[in-house]
């Protein structure tokens, strides 16, 4: 299990370090430190094994059902993958522990480090290309949140949003690309996979898949032309540079390219594509290097470079060039890291990373400046250090490349060219920062760093001259180890050695390195004050990259508004055509014929209880408008003839719950109606123009006739259902099953609270929600200001008491509602009685939790209509939050009841207790779940209306403008919001035209309701 | 019967889709409700139409399904009553609150076309 431990590790030590006190910085830094060590030395474990060729595979179950489990691998390649994320890991954590200041987070740091680390890893073991997928967009969104590490600075922001755009853009390509991999192989598993290299590279989609994969791989590691977001990331804190842009994040997309090699290469195509973008991105990016002025400016366009050196190696399709490719990578790391480190230094002592103000520090940090000078003659391919080897390797690669003639002789030149290019901007880091004159205007004193932070750098300039000397006996056999794992039995021989003749290769070297003194000196004065790079400046990647963003964002804005639309009616409209179509077309194809079974007459009474409805659905229609309280009282008549229909058709639950219903929604609505605005007909229809009333005629039409069709097409398709035979559904193991399952005889409460008792929990959670969230949109309600007075009936009783507020504390109301009040005072225990009656008898005969909860609320409310709520108040607190928050917790409570003898959720529990006297009793945990549907249906209704009548109540409830001016002064934090406020927020020019208009109307018009 | 029952949901229908697209709110309200009227019909008519079938097993009849109405239209339709209540009592709250913000009561919040009127 050792494997999976490499990967589970650091990603449990990120957790921990989350919780670990943000002061903590030793705590959190130990704690990282042994999470490295750990890995490292589990890491080290298995060298034995890999060394012999073997493969180290660990596999836990993940999906089996669609071919997937996590697969864990470790090869050579893997191993040496692996030791130098985590070596350099434990490295960083030292450096960081002494960079990072005090008042940073420093655990959030560590935290995010280790996560990177984990999902790196998990990249490296990937036994399987789509799980290696998910961890490559992991270490993507981890240094995101490391690169933003700063987040208080724009630059970090804008630089980490670009990296993650950038890479995560190309992991998505990655999924496409090794999905179609997957695809062509039949299997996502990377063993299967690297032994079909034939195969894919037959295969007609291979282009498809190089070119998907090539984008993911590129794009992490910041290759042209998507280089561009590698400076930018530059913002991060330099323990992160240090880990991130020289051995792990951008190293992942050569390592991918390294880890499909066998599959993928061999093919003009790989040639064409990987040589290219290395090749651009190794010229390109050593020719930006020397004219950048920030330290880390100049390590960031170098690392494109060198990057683009391993790019371009891989893309050789020759064997002894991946070698050189893995060996690349390896020193890479060791000088680019130990170079970045000296450029934290040098900014964390002197206060700036500034070429143009550095100057001369040999002297006040000669250590620093040993170490720099090391790594940089290393990074410029100076003998004897490792850079060299790997240099003097791929020299030799271009020199011996076979093919067209432009290639033959253009990678020498350009590779000479890269190598002057290389030592120019090497010099110019190493001389301007430490030697010539003192600086005198530096930020701050520098000295020397602490002894603990020279530390890492020290030990990895070590490894770059150790390496560079003796080679073989170092490196060598790891490397061959590495390397054989991933090019098979038929390794070419290929020997490291420091000093091969002179050969063609050693000359190169020289004329590039004599070329780059010469360059810098050439460019000496040039260089001075500027950041100019010459030739290439306007083509800027940040700056195509912004452009194509933007384009995109209004490409997307316009089309959303091609497509859409906020209007509701608009929507509506194309909602209920959609709807109309959907029934239309199978009826099209099918067409509709005769029904099959003989109606029953019709009865006298349903008819002319429907003649009525209907004519109270019409006239509820017709006068929604103008006459709001007539039509909600049309509408209840209508519902009353539904109610009755369910009835006469055998529904008694239906009709009793439909019936309850529709009084609370009526009480409901009467509530709602006072804070609509007034509207009044008004009297001569001329006095609106004549262009706004044909538009208004014509959607009127247009609705009436869509409003005809829709009623003629659902009457239709009801009777052609209702005339049919029904299909075999269900329905008939319900009443079958009712009985002998559930021992309830009322079919319907047996589905709801015993067969389906999911569905009913849901849908009571669904109820409560509904009811906090109205009692929560309430609390912040802000009624129009002209609803805000009291209303004309409430004045005309407030005057007729005096003015005196009702006493709360009479024992009955006064006035008109005393002999009200009392019944209702007597109806509560009797409506309780009810309700209880109806719960308990709910599971064999009609009735149940819904119906005896929403009795009880109604009596309830009763008291608040005729008392007033303060009076309501004086006598019993409600709170109908507990009785929700109860009703939930007996349902789930039923629902869990189930789990203490083994079986599933919501199963139903009997007990037949026998009782001296009473007898047997019949007690089961659907009753307790109806309870809970009966607490829970109480409280919602109750809070939804009580919160609804609280308003009028309220006490600052006062007519004043002060609402508007508040609105209209909303904080203006960013500038979205400022349109969404002026979209939003009444205007006060704009309010004020409407209280003119609202006063208007009301002289011009006749007031019908 | 039938014929009746299916007109009646269809002047439901008729009345909730002219509602469903005026421009005020509480005609959009009304509209939901006269239209629930009609679907919860048309779900319940789904079970065919049975006089004197109630699904309560009693009995005489035992538990035999041709002799009782279809009870899981009744079922989805007594889910259906419940949550349609709340649902217009959110919808209710939302359309204050709308009014309050916008000052007016068309469903956009508009005051342009609160002007043409419709």
């Amino acid at each position: 299990m050792s494997l999976v431990w490499i990967v589970v590790l650091p990603f449990a030590g990120s957790l921990c370090a989350a919780f670990v006190p943000s002061h903590a910085r030793n705590a959190a830094a130990w704690l990282a430190g042994a999470v490295a060590a750990a890995c490292v030395i589990l890491t080290l474990q298995h060298y034995a094994q890999i060394a012999e060729g073997d493969v180290a595979r660990e596999v836990l179950r993940w999906a089996p059902g669609l071919g997937l489990d996590f697969t864990f691998r470790m090869d050579g390649f893997a191993w040496l993958f692996a030791m130098l994320v985590t070596v350099m890991g434990a490295l960083v954590v030292l450096y960081a522990r002494y960079y990072m200041s005090p008042q940073d987070p420093v655990p959030r740091f560590f935290s995010f480090f280790l996560a990177f680390m984990g999902a790196m890893l998990g990249v490296v073991l990937s036994g399987n290309l789509i799980q290696l997928v998910v961890f490559w967009e992991l270490t993507s969104l981890t240094s995101f949140m490391l690169i933003a590490y700063w987040y208080h600075r724009a630059d970090a922001r804008r630089g980490a949003r670009m990296a993650l755009t950038v890479t995560a853009a190309g992991g998505l390509c990655l999924l496409a690309g090794v999905l179609i991999l997957g695809r062509i192989v039949g299997s996502y598993d990377l063993d299967i996979v690297l032994a079909s290299g034939d195969m894919v590279r037959a295969h007609s989609w291979y282009l498809a898949a190089l070119i998907l994969i090539a984008l993911g791989a590129l794009t992490k590691s910041a290759q042209f032309p998507f280089h561009f977001w590698l400076p930018h990331a530059m913002a991060a804190p330099t323990p992160v540079s240090v880990y991130l842009h020289s051995a792990t994040m951008v190293k992942a997309g050569v390592f991918l390219l390294v880890r499909l090699w066998p599959v993928l290469a061999g093919t003009d195509a790989w040639f064409w594509i990987i040589g290219t973008a290395g090749l651009l991105s190794l010229v390109l990016g050593a020719y930006a290097a020397i004219f950048q002025r920030d330290m880390k400016g100049v390590l960031a366009y170098s690392t494109i470079s060198h990057l683009g050196l391993i790019t371009l190696l891989l893309g050789l399709n020759s064997s002894l060039a991946l070698i050189a490719a893995i060996f690349h990578i390896m020193n890479h790391a060791t000088f680019k890291a130990s170079l970045f480190m000296a450029a934290g230094m040098v900014d964390h002592e002197s206060g700036t990373r500034d070429l143009s103000r550095l100057s001369g520090l040999y002297r006040a940090m000669p250590i620093t400046a040993t170490l720099a000078v090391v790594g940089a003659a290393s990074m410029a391919g100076v003998p004897l250090f490792n850079g060299f080897l790997s240099k003097e390797m791929f020299f030799a690669e271009t020199v011996f490349v076979s093919g067209h003639l432009i290639t033959r002789i253009g990678l020498p030149i350009m590779a000479v060219i890269w190598g002057t290019f290389s030592v120019a901007y090497s010099l110019r880091f190493i001389l301007q920062v430490f030697f010539g004159p003192p600086a005198g205007d530096l930020p701050k004193k520098p000295h020397e760093p602490p002894i603990w932070m020279l530390l890492p750098s020290a030990l990895l300039v070590t490894v770059c001259l150790v390496v560079g000397v003796i080679p073989a006996r170092t490196i060598g056999p790891y490397l061959d180890v590495a390397s054989r794992s991933v090019l098979g039995p038929d390794m070419p021989f290929h020997s490291l050695a420091v000093w091969h003749g002179l050969n063609l290769p050693l000359i190169m070297s020289l004329m590039a390195m004599a070329g780059g003194v010469l360059l810098y000196r050439a460019l000496g004065k040039y260089q001075q004050g500027t950041a100019v790079v010459p030739l290439i400046n306007y083509f800027d990647g940040q700056r195509i990259f912004e452009f194509l963003l933007e384009k995109l964002d209004s490409a997307a804005k316009g089309l959303n508004q091609w497509l859409s639309t906020s209007r509701l009616q608009v929507q509506l409209l194309l909602l209920i055509c959609a709807a109309f179509a959907s029934a239309l077309i199978p009826l099209m194809h099918g067409g509709l014929p005769p029904g099959n079974i003989t109606v029953a007459e019709a009865h006298p009474a349903f008819a002319l209880m429907w003649l009525v409805g209907a004519a109270c659905a019409i006239g509820a229609a017709a006068q929604a408008k103008y006459h709001r309280l007539a039509a909600l009282s049309l509408s209840g008549a209508a519902g009353l003839a539904t109610c009755m229909t369910f009835v006469w058709f055998s529904a008694p639950d239906l009709a009793l719950t439909q019936l309850i219903v529709e009084v609370v929604t009526l009480v409901l609505l009467l509530l709602g109606l006072r804070w609509l605005p007034p509207r009044y007909k008004l009297i001569d229809d001329k006095l609106v123009p004549l262009q706004v009333r044909l538009r208004a005629r014509t959607r009127r039409l247009r609705d009436l006739g869509l409003a005809v069709v829709a009623a003629a097409g659902l009457a239709t398709l009801s009777y052609a259902v209702l005339t049919r035979q029904a299909g075999e559904g269900i329905s008939p193991f319900f009443i079958e099953n009712s009985l002998p399952l559930a021992g309830g005889a009322n079919v319907v409460n047996v589905i709801l609270v015993d067969f389906r008792g999911f569905d009913t929990m849901g849908e009571i959670t669904v109820v409560g929600i509904v009811a906090l969230t109205v009692f929560a949109l309430l609390r912040r309600f802000r009624p129009a200001p002209e609803s805000m007075g009291l209303p004309v009936q409430q004045q005309e009783q407030d005057a007729q008491a005096g003015g005196l507020p009702p006493d709360p504390h009479a024992l009955l109301p006064e006035g008109p509602m005393m002999l009200p009040g009392v019944i209702v005072q007597l109806l509560l225990p009797v409506a309780g009685m009810v309700a209880v009656f109806f719960l308990l008898r709910g599971h064999n005969e009609p009735g149940g939790g819904f119906v005896a909860g929403l009795i009880v609320a109604t009596a309830v409310i009763l008291q608040y209509m005729v008392g007033g709520t303060a009076w309501a108040e004086s006598r019993t607190r409600i709170y109908p939050q507990y009785w929700i928050a109860l009703g939930l917790l007996c349902a789930a409570g039923a629902g869990l009841s189930a789990w203490l003898v083994p079986r599933p959720f919501l199963s139903a529990l009997v007990w037949q207790p026998t009782l001296p006297l009473i007898g047997e009793l019949h007690l089961s945990t659907v009753l307790l779940f109806d309870l809970g549907v009966f607490l829970l249906v109480i409280g919602a209704t109750v809070l939804i209306l009580v919160a609804l009548a609280h308003q009028s109540r309220r006490g600052h409830r006062k007519p004043v403008t002060a609402h508007v001016e508040t609105s209209a002064t909303e904080p203006l934090a960013e500038p979205a919001a400022a349109h969404h406020a002026t979209a939003r927020a009444p205007q006060p020019a704009q309010f004020a035209q409407s209280v003119q208009t609202a006063a208007r109307a009301a002289l011009d018009a006749n007031k019908e309701d | 019967m039938e014929i009746v029952y299916a007109l009646a949901i269809g002047v439901l229908t008729g009345s909730g889709v002219w509602l469903l697209l005026r421009p005020r709110t509480f005609q959009v309200i009304m509209g939901l409700s006269l239209l629930s009227y009609a679907v919860n019909l048309f779900i319940f008519g789904m079970g065919r139409l049975a006089v004197g079938g109630a699904p309560i097993i009693d009995a005489i009849k035992q538990a035999d399904p041709s002799l009782y109405d279809d009870p899981v239209p009744q079922a989805l339709v007594l889910t259906a009553i419940v949550i349609g209540f709340a649902t217009t009592a959110l919808f209710l709250v939302v359309l204050l609150a709308s009014r309050g913000l916008t000052g007016n009561d068309h469903v956009d919040g508009d005051r342009d076309s609160d002007e043409a009127e419709s």
